[in-house]
């Protein structure tokens, strides 16, 4: 039987873990819905908190909706691994004849479509709110694009390390929000920047810069956090 | 199959792995093997060689270390005194080799409950790096009498099909080393009986396999090499 099985490549392996966690986000919807929702609700309660004051609020636009993009893509992260924990997937992909950290990586990577990327599409209506020009949003957009995927990757090591831990969530915060901050200082600050007429190459440099160093460092850290989870 | 010299032979003997004539025959060690959890020492100076064609069965009272032996075997746990070989070197050493040739299955079936039968048995196979078609779907699924369940959600089975599901991975993987931790938990007499001419087919044909069970379920006519764990 198992030799009429035709052998696949690395690649489809990873194509296929991929497809398999979108279908299952796309099936069980609140893993879109939710951080969607926490995004548009948090986003949304600042200019009723600090008033209609235009300025004001076109100021602290980038800031307001890059944290409230950083704290809802946070919100799916501790799901990425626990269902899969518990129901012994896990063991077998730590066992699969596939190296772990490209399976890891695949798992960020349908995280990042599945909760990352709704969080990108929403951003320009959001902005609006603000009253940020259509270079702004369009900044806003590039940023999210290239900042949000990090975050899926940093997030899967704290994911992993918080595996089968009471109390996971907020432990799985104080780890990762730290590391988020170079991440939310740049996007922010590349549309803060374009604001001010300053150039933004900089700091769209360091962004691509983050997420290609977490795209190399993460699966490894990922893989060993899960494999220390599995003792 | 395989290409020596630019001819391609086929085993008639042996259909099911690649002709494990021209292979090495593989080989189990456990050398001094011991294991301590939480302070207490569960085993220790296990020593066992398994080779191709025989089942090792671990046997032993509740707690006594069954599952940590296995998990040690696995390679999910570290090991913690002694050492593993597979043919004859340490099993870290060479974890992708090993794992190619490993299938697990211990307590969690590692089903993914949301998903269709078919839809696990796809991504259980290309987790071997494989790929599988629905002829094959159907045929597998046939022998494990679960014929006609491939659109099924498994949260919609039950705790005995649910098993079969996951048994089933053993047909579909070309691995060599069988790892069953209590592998008839849940099934009825029939699926018992599939179960153990499955794993009596793949002894036959150069596979090893370390079974724990509290039933003593024989395999075929292959008498089971013993390992039992005493309390310390």
């Amino acid at each position: 039987m198992s030799q009429s099985l035709k052998p696949i490549g690395l690649a489809q392996v990873m194509l296929s873990v991929l497809k398999r966690e979108v279908a299952l986000g796309m099936r069980q919807k609140g893993e879109v819905l939710t951080p969607l929702m926490f995004f548009m609700v948090v986003a949304s309660l600042f200019p009723l908190g600090v008033g209609a004051e235009s300025n004001l609020l076109l100021r602290m636009a980038p800031g307001v909706l890059w944290v409230s993009a950083l704290l809802a893509a946070m919100l799916s992260l501790q799901r990425m691994f626990s269902t899969d924990y518990a129901d012994g997937s896990l063991e077998q992909m730590v066992l699969s004849s596939t190296p772990l950290g490209l399976l890891v990586l695949a798992k960020a990577l349908a995280h990042f479509l599945v909760s990352g990327l709704p969080l990108v599409l929403i951003a320009p209506v959001l902005g609006i709110q603000f009253g940020l020009d259509g270079r702004g949003l369009g900044l806003l957009v590039l940023t999210l694009l290239l900042g949000t995927p990090t975050l899926s990757l940093i997030g899967s090591i704290g994911a992993a390390l918080t595996l089968g831990v009471r109390g996971a969530g907020v432990l799985l915060s104080l780890l990762i929000l730290p590391l988020y901050i170079p991440v939310l200082i740049f996007g922010a600050g590349a549309v803060e920047a374009d604001a001010a007429g300053l150039g933004i190459g900089g700091h769209l440099s360091l962004l691509a810069a983050l997420l290609v160093l977490s795209l190399f460092f993460s699966p490894m850290a990922t893989s060993a956090a899960l494999r220390i989870s599995l003792e | 199959m395989r290409t020596l010299l630019g001819f391609t032979l086929k085993c008639a003997a042996c259909h099911f792995h690649p002709c494990t004539l021209l292979k090495t025959p593989p080989t189990l060690t456990f050398a001094k093997l011991g294991c301590s959890k939480g302070g207490r020492q569960l085993f220790k100076n296990v020593d066992c060689t398994l080779t191709a064609g025989h089942w090792l069965y671990v046997a032993g009272v509740n707690g006594v270390g069954k599952t940590s032996l296995l998990r040690m075997v696995c390679g999910l746990s570290s090991i913690g005194a002694g050492d593993i070989l597979w043919n004859g070197a340490p099993i870290h050493a060479q974890a992708d080799a090993y794992h190619q040739d490993l299938c697990y299955l211990g307590h969690l079936n590692g089903l993914q409950e949301s998903m269709t039968v078919e839809e696990n048995l796809t991504f259980i196979t290309a987790l071997a790096g494989r790929t599988i078609g629905p002829g094959q779907t159907q045929k597998v699924l046939t022998r494990f009498g679960l014929r006609g369940r491939s659109q099924q959600l498994v949260r919609h089975l039950s705790q005995g099909q649910k098993r079969r599901v996951a048994l089933s991975r053993l047909a579909l993987s070309p691995a060599r080393l069988w790892v069953l931790d209590e592998p008839y938990v849940a099934m009825d007499e029939a699926g018992v009986k599939m179960l153990a001419d499955l794993i009596a087919d793949h002894l036959q044909h150069g596979g090893l396999a370390v079974v724990t069970s509290h039933q003593r379920v024989p395999i075929g006519d292959i008498p089971a090499q013993m390992l039992e764990l005493q309390v310390l």
